[in-house]
C-alpha cells in the first residue's frame, strides 16, 4: 500500500510538471492555432533565469527565496514569449508551416546560445533543504518537492480558471478560442488576448522550467526536449484549447507512466504512447476538447 | 446623406474573384436590402465591408474611408454585424455573450431595449448560448449588435433556417429596430424585405445590377428575372 501511494503521488507530481508546460501550449493552439515548438525554449529561459537568481542567493536558499526565483524565472519566460510573439508569430498567422519552422528555429537558437554560454552539463539548481526531506502520507514517505510541484500546478489551474471565468480578458480569450473572427467583428482587438495568452503560457512554462530543473537534479539547455514532447501529448489527450483537459490528461499521464515504469520496468513511455493512440482513435478531439466545425 | 458608400469593391478569396467592383450606397436611417441568387456575393459584400475579407476599392462610413482597416477598428467605428450563421459563442452564457459585445460600461438602456424586444433572453441569461434554439441564438446575435451605438447594422439572412413562428418574431424585432437604425440587410424572405426595406440593391455574379426602390418587388416578372424566384416566394 505504501508503494502504491508513493507511486501515485510521485505520478501526480510528475503530472503537475507536464501540466505547467502543456497549459500554455494548449491555450496558444486553441486561441491562435499556433503550433508553438518554441515553447520548450520558454521553459529553458525560465529555468536559466530562475537558476541565475537562485544561485545569487547561495546554496542554502530558503523556500520564500526559491519561490521568488521561480516567479522571476516565470516572468522572464513570459516576457521572452511575448517578444517571440510580437517579433515573429504576429507576422505568421494562418501560415502554419512557417510557424512550425520559425518556432523550431527559435528553440534551436535558444538551446545553442545557452549551451554555448553555460555548457550542456547539468548545473545543480539551489533548492531549500526542506525539498530533500520526506512527507509521510498513509505510511508512504513522499519526497517533499513533489508537494511544491502539485501546489504550483493547482495554483496555476485555479488562477487560470479565475482569470478565464471572472475577467474581461478571460472572456475574450474564451470567445477567441471559439471564434476569433467574430470577436474582432464585435470591435475587440483579439490580438491583445493573443499577447496575454503568450505571456501567461510563457510564465507557466518558465515556472515549469524551474521545477523541472529541480526534478532533474539540475538545469541544462537540453532539459526541455522530453518535457515538450510530453507537453504536446498532454495537449492532444486533454483536448486542444482546454486547460482543465490538460490538467486531467497531465495527471493521468504522470500517474500511468509512474505505475507502468514500476510494474513493467521501463515501459512508461510506451504505455503513454499507446494511451495517446487509443485517445486519437476513440476521441480524436481529446478528453475535454471540442470538435471544431 | 449616405451612411455607407461602397465603390468598386473587389474581393478575392484565395484565387477566386468573388466581387467585381460592387458599387452602391446605403442612405442613413434607412433599410437597404441586398438581394440576389445564392452564391452571388451578398455575404461576401458584408464581410468585405467589415474587413473580414480583404478587398480593394472604397468603403466609406459617413465619408470616412474604412477599407483596409482592421476589422475590430471598423466595428469600433460603428459597424455592427449579425452573421449568417449567428456565430454566437456557444460555450459562453447569454449574459457573457452580451457582456463580451458591450464596449461601454453603462449599457443599461441598451439592455432594457433588448430585453423588451426579446424577453426570453432576460429569463435565459445564465443559459449556455449553445443550448438555445436557433431562433433564440438569432436573438442573441441581433442583441449583440444592438448593444453599442452604431452607425450601421449589417444583418445577414436573419430568418434563415428558422421555424415560421420564429421568422415572424425575428421579423417583428427587425421592423422595430429598423425605425431607429441604418441597416444593410441580406435576406431571402421577400415578405420581410417588402415590409421593412426602403431601398433594394441586387447583386449578380459579383456585380450590382440594380439599385432602387422596393416597389419592383411587387412585380413577379421583375423578381423572377432579378432573383430567380417567384414573386410570391417567402
Amino acid at each position: 500500500m505504501d508503494t502504491f501511494i508513493l507511486i501515485g503521488i510521485t505520478g501526480i507530481g510528475l503530472g503537475a510538471l507536464y501540466f505547467l508546460i502543456a497549459s500554455g501550449l494548449s491555450l496558444i493552439y486553441g486561441l491562435m492555432g499556433v503550433l508553438n515548438f518554441a515553447h520548450g525554449s520558454f521553459l529553458t529561459v525560465g529555468a536559466f533565469v530562475g537558476y541565475w537568481i537562485a544561485s545569487k542567493m547561495g546554496f542554502d536558499i530558503t523556500l520564500p527565496k526559491f519561490i521568488f526565483a521561480m516567479i522571476v524565472g516565470g516572468l522572464a519566460a513570459g516576457l521572452f514569449a511575448l517578444l517571440i510573439e510580437q517579433l515573429l508569430i504576429t507576422r505568421l498567422y494562418e501560415r502554419h508551416i512557417d510557424q512550425a519552422l520559425v518556432t523550431v528555429g527559435v528553440s534551436l537558437v535558444v538551446g545553442a546560445v545557452l549551451g554555448g554560454w553555460f555548457g550542456n552539463d547539468l548545473r545543480m539548481f539551489p533548492t531549500p533543504v526542506w525539498f530533500s526531506t520526506a512527507i509521510t502520507i498513509g505510511g508512504a514517505r513522499i519526497p517533499a518537492d513533489r508537494a511544491v510541484y502539485i501546489a504550483t500546478a493547482v495554483l496555476l489551474l485555479v488562477g487560470n480558471w479565475a482569470l478565464l471565468k471572472y475577467t474581461r480578458i478571460g472572456l475574450i480569450i474564451r470567445a477567441g478560442v471559439e471564434n476569433r473572427n467574430m470577436v474582432n467583428a464585435l470591435g475587440i482587438n483579439v490580438q491583445r488576448a493573443f499577447s496575454t495568452v503568450f505571456f501567461l503560457g510563457g510564465f507557466a512554462a518558465g515556472v515549469g522550467g524551474v521545477l523541472v530543473s529541480v526534478y532533474s537534479n539540475g538545469v541544462s539547455p537540453l532539459i526541455a526536449g522530453t518535457y515538450l514532447i510530453y507537453g504536446f501529448i498532454v495537449v492532444v489527450i486533454g483536448g486542444m484549447g482546454s486547460v482543465p483537459g490538460s490538467f486531467l490528461a497531465a495527471m493521468m499521464i504522470g500517474v500511468i507512466r509512474q505505475f507502468a515504469n514500476y510494474y513493467a520496468t521501463g515501459l512508461g513511455d510506451f504505455v503513454v504512447v499507446i494511451l495517446l493512440a487509443v485517445v486519437l482513435l476513440i476521441r480524436p478531439q481529446g478528453l475535454l476538447g471540442k470538435v471544431r466545425a | 446623406m449616405n451612411a455607407l458608400t461602397v465603390k468598386d469593391l473587389h474581393v478575392k478569396i484565395n484565387e477566386s474573384h468573388i466581387l467585381h467592383g460592387v458599387t452602391f450606397d446605403v442612405p442613413a436611417h434607412k433599410v437597404t436590402a441586398l438581394l440576389g441568387r445564392n452564391g452571388v456575393g451578398k455575404s461576401t459584400t458584408l464581410k468585405g465591408i467589415l474587413g473580414l475579407y480583404s478587398g480593394t476599392g472604397s468603403v466609406q462610413l459617413n465619408g470616412k474611408e474604412i477599407i483596409g482597416m482592421p476589422t475590430y477598428k471598423i466595428a469600433q467605428s460603428g459597424v455592427a454585424y449579425v452573421p449568417e450563421d449567428r456565430e454566437i459563442f456557444s460555450t459562453l452564457s447569454v449574459r457573457e455573450n452580451l457582456a463580451l459585445a458591450s464596449r461601454s460600461k453603462n449599457n443599461d438602456d441598451a439592455l432594457k431595449t433588448i430585453f423588451e424586444l426579446f424577453p426570453e433572453l432576460d429569463s435565459r441569461a445564465a443559459q449556455l448560448a449553445g443550448s438555445l434554439s436557433g431562433g433564440q441564438q438569432q436573438m442573441v446575435a441581433i442583441a449583440r449588435a444592438m448593444l453599442n451605438k452604431n452607425e450601421i447594422l449589417l444583418i445577414d439572412e436573419p430568418t434563415k433556417g428558422l421555424a415560421p413562428k420564429l421568422v415572424t418574431e425575428v421579423a417583428n424585432a427587425l421592423a422595430k429596430i429598423a425605425h431607429a437604425s441604418t441597416m444593410l440587410l441580406v435576406e431571402q424572405n421577400l415578405a420581410l424585405v417588402k415590409r421593412i426595406a426602403d431601398n433594394v440593391v441586387v447583386i449578380d455574379q459579383g456585380r450590382v445590377i440594380f439599385q432602387g426602390g422596393p416597389e419592383n418587388l411587387d412585380d413577379p416578372a421583375w423578381v423572377h428575372q432579378m432573383l430567380g424566384v417567384s414573386g410570391g416566394h417567402k
